[in-house]
């Protein structure tokens, strides 16, 4: 019954008042994802290079036999990119990738921990000031003294693909 | 009834539909043929059985009056003609719809015109002659030979005689066994199978023998052989298995040969000869695994070969134009899925060359071509591939119109210079159709672009030839299989990719003073050709500067080859192909990505693509 859950992870926010999220340290600023869609947290193996593939998907990995994209949220949320160090991670998310399951990893620059967040700390994005595309965060909250954000991984990748299928990278 | 059961009834049913339509279509050629009568009786039957085994009562009973009139044929007393293979096609094909859908009616005209054929054409038949003994314990078991013999006469059994061949000395008799068989006389026009019906459940050590009393002058069907063993050997050793639980195989298959390399490379850094030895082992075993699960996957042409004769058989009918299909190589096999996915582009073809490519009856004759078109499909292997060819002897290209109907949709340039092959390739354009009628046939807004892009989904390629007043020929060329490969490890700037053996036609050092003046392509003369190549650290812009010893990997796709530069060849290993993710899947120049030995993943280079690259570079420096 559990694993039915999981599938079809719920898409709408509007029924749980809490969630068990990993919150993860990138581009400087603190990101939390729901662990519903964590497969696993993953030390940066061997990582091939993807030649002429855009920043955002630079990267495979082999994920127990499965061959996966590595994807760096960085990018679309317009954050500072800099070179992976000792505390990097992979974390390996089970996602919808133009209609059908797909695994892809995602770089952490740190993993913090799971914790609970309830609805009542989130807040919407403000529509003015944010530094971060707002279509691509679902809400902002608080966990002490610290701001955090959740990002809308669904529509990050689904822009994704737009915009691949509009400019189809041919040979250059 | 499960829905388990259910599913299975049907995949059976299909594929004994398929069965007796392909026989019925053989059968049109061949009418005389005793086996191929028989193959569509027994399918016929077995179909009928099952039917009703699965409760499906409309199609059972459909399907027995279809067998009645075919039981005619096999008695020789209706012979095979075109008309009643036709209305056979069409009762096959009601039965089919009676699979999907039981509201699909009785039939009744149909029979009544099956029935009409039986009846017309119906002469008198010498009478049979039965004789048959039962198993010796049926009384003890309960069984009622009087009951048997009452249906025996309900068919007009006459003459019927108790048989005391079987009697033991009056010493041995007991008297609840049953000795005596019985011989008897049935009339001509009871056919076979109602006569063996009748036996159905006493089928156990029956031994049973019918055959006509007077050997008839029929010329047509001398002899007319009926065997008198009760139950002819039809369950050979055969499974059938869902295709997921193929797929299932293949994918483990998949991660043991991974696994395997993996013990490879971790043994031969080790230097234990033992661990060495064990290796090798699994290795053998691994390669051996993936042979027997590929070789259980594939599928000979011939299995999808019956939807396109009778795709040609109505349009015969439709287009009215004589057309035979010839087809070669029908027992050329190919992974399941690439047979399956192939079905519709060929019969796309099909479609094509016989409502564009065949001219109409009265043109061919004035052109001193027989009256008849044929379409060709042979298939046929080239190294790890198999190449299938859909060839016409209708009109050919007409590359003038070609052109213009291109210019016209704004796929070239007015007055654009391009050779012939080129010109040809235009027809596999999206956007392009050269029918000047939209005909029912062909206007679908299905393209020859589909057929192509279904043919490279595959990683196959497509290449189309003609020779005006000669016809058409398209050419497709498709790997065996999609789930493993030989590949050929090769290493660029440290990094490792992967190329299809079976595309590596040579490889050789690049001369020095080729190898650096910073162009992607130049020409490389190899057995005294200008070939071009691709400095894939270039194209793969990779760090570094080449080293002093660059090789050049002759690959090939089709006619055409090109030459990719690398830094070192590793060496030839199996290769499980893992599709790229959709974020990955718009990059051309990679087909796929492979696990290695230790872990790691390495990209397989998209040849075709490569090549085709290298082509246009060609002309570009050409021109």
């Amino acid at each position: 019954m559990e694993t039915v859950q999981t599938l079809t992870r719920p898409r709408t926010t509007v029924a749980r008042s809490e969630w068990d999220m990993v919150t993860l340290r990138l581009g400087g600023e603190l990101l939390a994802i729901d662990t519903a869609m964590l497969r696993e947290v993953l030390e940066p193996g061997a990582i091939t290079r993807v030649p002429n593939a855009p920043p955002f998907a630079t990267g495979l990995l082999n994920v127990r036999g499965t061959v996966v994209p590595l994807t760096d949220l960085r990018i679309p949320l317009r954050m500072p990119v800099g070179p992976p160090d000792a505390d990097t991670r992979i974390l390996v998310l089970d996602l919808e990738l133009a209609g059908s399951p797909a695994v892809v990893g995602i770089l952490a620059e740190q993993v913090h921990e799971v914790s609970k967040i309830s609805a009542a700390t989130l807040e919407d994005v403000p529509a003015v000031g944010a530094r971060w595309p707002r279509s691509y965060v679902r809400a902002v909250g608080r966990k002490g003294d610290r701001f955090f954000i959740i990002p809308d991984i669904d529509a990050i990748f689904a822009a994704y693909l737009a915009e691949a299928d509009d400019a189809a990278p041919q040979l250059s | 009834m499960t829905d388990e059961a259910d599913n299975l009834f049907l995949i059976e049913a299909r594929h004994l539909a398929e069965s007796l339509e392909s026989g019925l279509l053989d059968l049109k050629n061949h009418p005389q043929d005793r086996a191929l009568i028989d193959s569509v009786f027994r399918d016929l039957h077995t179909l009928k059985g099952s039917g009703a085994m699965f409760g499906q009562t409309e199609l059972a009973h459909f399907l027995h009056d279809f067998e009645t009139a075919f039981d005619a044929v096999r008695d020789g007393r209706l012979e095979v003609t075109p008309v009643l293979i036709d209305l056979a096609l069409r009762a096959c094909d009601h039965a089919v719809s009676l699979l999907v859908d039981s509201g699909a009616g009785p039939g009744t005209p149909l029979l009544a015109e099956l029935g009409a054929l039986v009846s017309g054409k119906g002469t008198a038949l010498p009478d049979w002659s039965l004789t048959f003994y039962l198993a010796e314990d049926t009384l003890v078991l309960g069984g009622k030979p009087e009951v048997l013999l009452d249906e025996l006469r309900g068919l007009g059994a006459t003459r019927i005689v108790p048989l005391t061949d079987s009697l033991p000395p009056l010493s041995e008799l007991t008297p609840d066994q049953l000795f005596l068989g019985w011989g008897m006389t049935l009339p001509g026009k009871v056919g076979e199978q109602a006569i063996r019906d009748v036996f159905m459940f006493s089928e156990e050590r029956l031994r049973l023998t019918l055959t006509r009393e007077i050997e008839a002058e029929a010329p047509d069907h001398p002899g007319l052989p009926v065997e008198s063993v009760t139950n002819p050997a039809r369950d050979r050793a055969m499974m059938r298995i869902p295709a997921e639980r193929l797929d299932e195989m293949m994918d483990r298959v998949g991660e043991l040969v991974i696994a395997e390399a993996r013990l490879a490379e971790l043994a031969a850094g080790s230097g234990d000869p033992q661990l060495i030895a064990v290796a090798e082992d699994i290795q053998r075993l691994a390669t051996g695994m993936r042979e027997t699960t590929m070789s259980i996957r594939m599928t000979p042409i011939d299995s999808i070969t019956g939807r396109f004769r009778r795709l040609v058989h109505d349009l015969n009918g439709s287009l009215n134009k004589p057309i035979a299909l010839e087809i070669e190589g029908q027992d050329t096999e190919l992974d399941k899925t690439v047979i399956e996915m192939l079905a519709d582009p060929l019969m796309h073809l099909i479609r094509n060359a016989a409502d564009h490519g065949l001219e109409p009856p009265e043109q061919r004759r004035a052109m001193g071509k027989p009256d008849t078109g044929t379409i060709r499909l042979s298939a046929r292997y080239s190294g790890a591939e198999v190449v299938i060819t859909l060839g016409d002897d209708g009109r050919g290209l007409d590359l003038d119109r070609i052109r213009a109907r291109a210019e016209e949709r704004g796929l070239i340039e007015a007055g654009a210079e391009m050779d012939e092959a080129s010109l040809r390739a235009l027809i596999l354009r999206p956007g392009f159709s050269t029918a000047a009628s939209v005909t029912e046939l062909s206007g679908r807004g299905v393209g020859m672009d589909v057929v192509k892009r279904t043919i490279e989904k595959l990683r196959g390629s497509i290449e189309v030839d003609s020779e005006p007043g000669h016809g058409t020929r398209v050419h497709m060329r498709l790997p065996l299989t999609l789930a493993i490969i030989d590949g050929l490890l090769v290493e660029i700037a440290d990094e490792r990719y992967t190329i299809p053996l079976a595309a590596v036609e040579h490889i050789s050092e690049l001369p020095d003073d080729t190898a650096s003046d910073g162009r992607t392509t130049r020409f490389l003369n190899i057995r005294d050709q200008l070939v071009p190549f691709l400095v894939m650290r270039d194209l793969l812009d990779s760090p570094g500067r080449p080293g002093p010893h660059q090789k050049v990997v002759v690959v090939t796709s089709g006619e055409l080859r090109v030459g990719l530069t690398v830094d070192r060849i590793i060496g030839s290993s199996q290769t499980v192909i893992k599709q790229l993710s959709p974020l990955h899947s718009t990059l051309k120049t990679f087909s796929g990505a492979t696990v290695l030995g230790d872990g790691s993943v390495a990209l397989i280079l998209d040849v075709p693509q490569l090549v085709a690259w290298g082509q246009t570079l060609d002309s570009r420096e050409a021109a």
